[in-house]
């Protein structure tokens, strides 16, 4: 039922990789470590200031994907991958755009179950991909009648 | 503690033991992450969804996983951080984060990870591609 959605990518949006975002996510996952949240430490390191923690990019604004109606509840994660060419830099900031790469059903333990992997990126200002990721969601059979209209 | 420099195949980081789970933390993860999905913060929407009772996000096991990488920010940086969600976590699981150093490059350390909950099942695993500076 997404299958006629692979391709489809969403617009670049901007974020910024805030400070205090990265304080409250890094607390949030209790990794208080200095490198994300001493400036003295950032300042001192081989990156000449703050880092953020690899699944920080959680935490940005993708875009919408044109007809791609997901619920927001109902969803299995499966898998999940992040791809880094460097760490992300406190107070520098990201295009980033999400697209379907694909979508298939399988036979399952809940009756036939569909996959939809999205594949994000985030850029930086001069246009080279920072990091990439992917998301295996698991829609079950229920939610998709749901969803057909 | 041992710098990357030194590991070897069959050799585990450090692991670490998280405090039981309880609903302030992820109410505090999903106010830091955005992800707003009450299964993971209201007992009575878990309950709707066929649930016992409220889970942990999936993205919160995998934030906390790769906090035993951090401490070596000097020597290099998670390249690839891939992993399966494969158990629920629930409020008051124990769960332990381990690294297991796999495969020995040049500059590349393949880690298998994992997070175990306290009956010793997996509930995330996968793996971190850990890349060297040469410098």
């Amino acid at each position: 039922m997404f299958k006629h959605l692979i391709g489809k990518q969403s617009a670049k949006v901007k974020n910024s990789v805030e400070r205090g975002a990265v304080k409250k996510f890094a607390e949030s996952i209790g990794d208080l470590h200095p490198i994300y949240l001493d400036e003295e430490t950032g300042r001192n390191s081989r990156y000449k200031g703050n880092i953020a923690p690899p699944t920080f990019p959680r935490v940005f604004d993708y875009g919408t994907i044109e007809d791609l109606n997901l619920p927001n509840k109902g969803l299995i994660h499966g898998e999940q991958t992040f791809h880094y060419e460097r760490p992300l830099l406190v107070g520098e900031d990201i295009y980033c755009y999400s697209e379907v790469k694909n979508y298939f059903e399988k036979k399952g333990t809940m009756g036939e179950m569909g996959f939809l992997v999205l594949e994000s990126f985030g850029e930086d200002t001069s246009g080279q991909i920072v990091f990439s990721s992917k998301s295996t969601v698991i829609i079950s059979e229920a939610v998709r009648k749901v969803l057909v209209p | 503690m041992m710098t990357l420099q030194e590991i070897q195949v069959g050799d585990s980081l450090e692991d670490i033991q998280l405090e039981p789970v309880d609903r302030i933390t992820l109410i505090k993860y999903a106010g830091a992450s955005g992800d707003f999905n009450p299964i993971h913060t209201i007992d009575e929407e878990a309950k709707k969804a066929g649930l016992p009772g409220i889970i942990a996000h999936g993205m919160w096991t995998m934030g906390n996983l790769s906090k035993l990488f951090t401490p070596y920010y000097e020597e290099g940086f998670i390249q690839d951080y891939q992993i399966r969600f494969r158990g629920m976590v629930f409020l008051n699981d124990q769960i332990t984060l381990k690294a297991e150093l796999k495969e020995k490059e040049a500059n590349k350390l393949s880690f298998l990870v994992k997070a175990i909950n306290q009956k010793g099942a997996d509930v995330i695993n996968g793996e971190v591609v850990y890349k060297k500076y040469e410098d």
